[in-house]
């Protein structure tokens, strides 16, 4: 084959023509997840001990007073459904950023480790050092980029490989979490439901006071890191084709890293480490997108829908109401174990 | 792939110990565990002397020292007998799987026999000492056979990365299921607590007894399958030319120390990395020979545990920290020294 010859106008043709097929897909997907989201939201509002009818929800959300709807949907219902919605989607933007830059499904925050050291860091803030509100996060923030570097410079001998990364990553977990379970147990009264948000994510007795600091965050470094999706698609090409293609790639990873880390600490100092939220909403992303362009938006819609589907089960579909994180957990921890029976299979190098 | 050093033949001097060595090595390790004990006995936060220790000893228990004393006495034999199983089933299952990161708690084998006992008791209302620690075997052998199943998928059979991911994602596994199954059932949480994070906390003689023929047996089975892992670690090919029936081999290694791990957690709970931290310890002091290093991964296994037991009890004052959480903080930085050493090639 030469290059001179121009390709026949069929083959033209069909490119061009699968090339807008993928990108209506692509709108498609995000329109069906955006829409699923908003349902799952307002369903969040309406359901609980007592119902709430749609219009009077709405009225609630627009500042109207309502007898009754006024303080169940706008004191309890809401800083609760925002908290799972700002929660989800910073888990699934932080998670599938971190996926995309290391490649590989398995170096999501939760599994290496820098979700659980901002929650040991939160815990550690509330419980011996009696901080509260955007301290907490300030403490969380912090402590999830230094793990985050503590991670990487622990990992680098002569380059990062990432399959070393990933299991540094799992060790440091499992450190930070006993440093979690060393604090609550410093608590004096060990309760299991509050252990709970520290260990595997909640979402009970959500406040705003909590939830502002998360939702700040998410909607300065959230388009910050959508800005970047171009440039970190490139990157999955490699370093060198990227920095070809005109992407400067250190700074491209800087920000990705700074705006990742700054998104999920933030929401863990609110609602816990919510187990796997992060890990799934990628891979899932990608199955139903397809090869078809950046997954940062689908990816943290999927996240928000896992998280407010996870918390309507917890609450109501089962006897007990289980936190959030325990659903993900039971659901997200199978799924794991596929991903790794699936690579190992396909005799990939993981 | 076997690394080079892990190989027994008389040329390999260097990481063979002289007989002398190897002995010093054992009477210091005794005399370690000896003095940790009667400090594990002595050191709490009640402060205790000489003569109510020895009183104590003596069976007494008039004064709330001597009472004090009598209730740690137990616990540190809990202690010594939990750490050696955890230490010898570590140091069978790195000669098993060949793989240095191998671990009753990283290979996610702990967490299956916790969540074995955690639905027995949620579910069939296990009682009784023995049901509980059948059940624990039970459920450490199932967690093993499936982690092992998952790592030893794809080219390369079972490499220690393809192993520990699938131990730790078997571990994060069933840790969501004992949290859901422990949640809605307020009555046995304090039941199953310390099947979440291991502790040898308020263990009595009578607790002790039932889990000692399976430890016996599971030592007595280690123990002899000491020379077919010198085998083993020669590669299987080699293993099979000098005359061992390799998978024989391995599955008796793999009973004995699922029967020490499971019996273990069915008394402690959950123990991370003592079985990671101990065998690389020990192959430093006594070299490779597995019939040195099984017994010395034993010793210096209780010695681990009843240290960090202490250390649990000093750092956490007037409460205790669970010996499970000492040995993760210390065992960790273990964990990420071996994976830094390792070549990525053989990860």
């Amino acid at each position: 084959m030469t290059a001179v010859v121009p390709p026949p106008a069929a083959t033209v043709d069909a490119v061009a023509r699968n090339r807008v097929r993928r990108s209506v897909r692509r709108r498609l997907v995000i329109t069906v997840l955006a829409v699923l989201v908003a349902a799952a939201f307002v369903v969040t509002l309406m359901v609980g001990r007592t119902f709430y009818p749609l219009d009077e929800v709405v009225r609630v959300v627009l500042g109207e007073r309502v007898p009754g709807a006024s303080f169940t949907v706008g004191r309890l219902r809401l800083p609760r459904g925002v908290l799972a919605l700002v929660a989800g989607l910073a888990f699934g933007l932080a998670g599938v950023t971190f996926q995309t830059m290391l490649r590989n499904p398995l170096a999501s925050p939760d599994v290496i480790g820098i979700t659980s050291g901002a929650g040991a860091a939160a815990v550690f803030g509330i419980v011996i050092l009696s901080l509260g509100g955007t301290a907490v996060s300030t403490v969380a923030v912090a402590a999830a980029l230094g793990v985050a570097l503590v991670i990487y410079l622990l990992s680098f001998r002569g380059g990062v490989a990432g399959t070393r990364l990933i299991l540094i990553g799992i060790g440091v977990g499992a450190m930070l979490n006993s440093v979690t379970s060393y604090v609550l147990t410093r608590a004096g009264q060990w309760d299991y439901q509050e252990a709970l948000r520290w260990l595997t994510g909640s979402l009970n007795g959500a406040t705003w006071e909590a939830v502002a600091p998360a939702l700040v965050a998410l909607l300065v470094l959230g388009p910050v890191l959508l800005g970047q999706s171009r440039n970190l698609s490139a990157l999955q090409l490699g370093d060198d084709t990227a920095a070809a293609l005109g992407v400067r790639v250190e700074r491209t990873r800087l920000i990705a890293i700074v705006c990742a880390v700054g998104v999920i600490a933030f929401a863990t100092a609110a609602c816990g480490p919510i187990a796997f939220v992060s890990f799934l909403a990628g891979p899932i992303a990608a199955r139903i997108v397809g090869p078809n362009g950046s997954l940062l938006v689908p990816a943290a819609l999927v996240g928000a829908l896992l998280v407010l589907v996870a918390d309507l089960v917890g609450q109501f579909a089962l006897d007990t109401r289980y936190p959030v994180g325990v659903i993900t957990g039971v659901l997200g921890a199978p799924y794991l174990i596929y991903l790794i029976i699936r690579t190992n299979r396909a005799g990939g190098s993981l | 792939m076997t690394s080079v050093d892990s190989v027994p033949t008389p040329g390999a001097a260097l990481v063979r110990r002289p007989g002398s060595v190897r002995f010093l090595w054992l009477l210091a390790v005794v005399a370690a565990l000896g003095l940790l004990m009667a400090a594990s006995v002595a050191i709490g936060s009640r402060g205790v002397g000489w003569s109510d220790i020895l009183a104590a000893l003596g069976g007494s228990s008039e004064t709330i020292e001597e009472a004090a004393v009598t209730k740690r006495i137990p616990r540190t034999v809990l202690a010594v007998v939990v750490g050696g199983a955890l230490g010898l089933a570590g140091a069978v299952m790195q000669g098993v799987t060949r793989n240095p990161l191998a671990d009753p708690g990283v290979l996610g084998i702990n967490m299956g026999a916790s969540l074995a006992v955690v639905a027995g008791i949620a579910w069939f209302g296990l009682f009784s000492a023995t049901s509980i620690i059948v059940t624990a075997i039970f459920g450490a052998a199932l967690a093993a056979v499936f982690v092992y199943a998952v790592g030893s998928l794809g080219r390369g059979g079972p490499t220690p990365l393809k192993l520990a991911l699938a131990g730790a994602a078997t571990s994060a596994a069933l840790t969501s299921f004992i949290t859901a199954i422990v949640l809605p059932r307020g009555d046995i949480a304090a039941n199953v607590q310390s099947f979440q994070v291991g502790g040898v906390g308020g263990a009595t003689f009578a607790t002790i007894t039932p889990v000692l023929p399976f430890l016996a047996v599971g030592l007595v089975i280690s123990l002899l399958s000491a020379r077919s892992l010198n085998s083993l670690a020669l590669g299987d090919e080699l293993a099979a030319g000098l005359g061992e029936r390799v998978a024989l081999a391995r599955g008796v290694a793999a009973l004995g120390s699922v029967l020490l791990c499971g019996a273990a957690t069915a008394v402690a709970g959950p123990i991370w990395f003592v079985g990671l931290v101990v065998p690389h310890l020990c192959r430093l002091l006594v070299g490779v020979d597995h019939r040195w290093l099984l017994p010395f991964s034993a010793l210096t296994g209780a010695c681990l545990l009843v240290a960090s037991d202490v250390i649990g009890r000093i750092v956490a004052r007037p409460g205790e920290l669970d010996v499970g959480i000492v040995t993760a903080l210390v065992g960790a930085p273990f964990f990420i020294a071996v994976v830094r050493r390792q070549k990525v090639r053989e990860l």
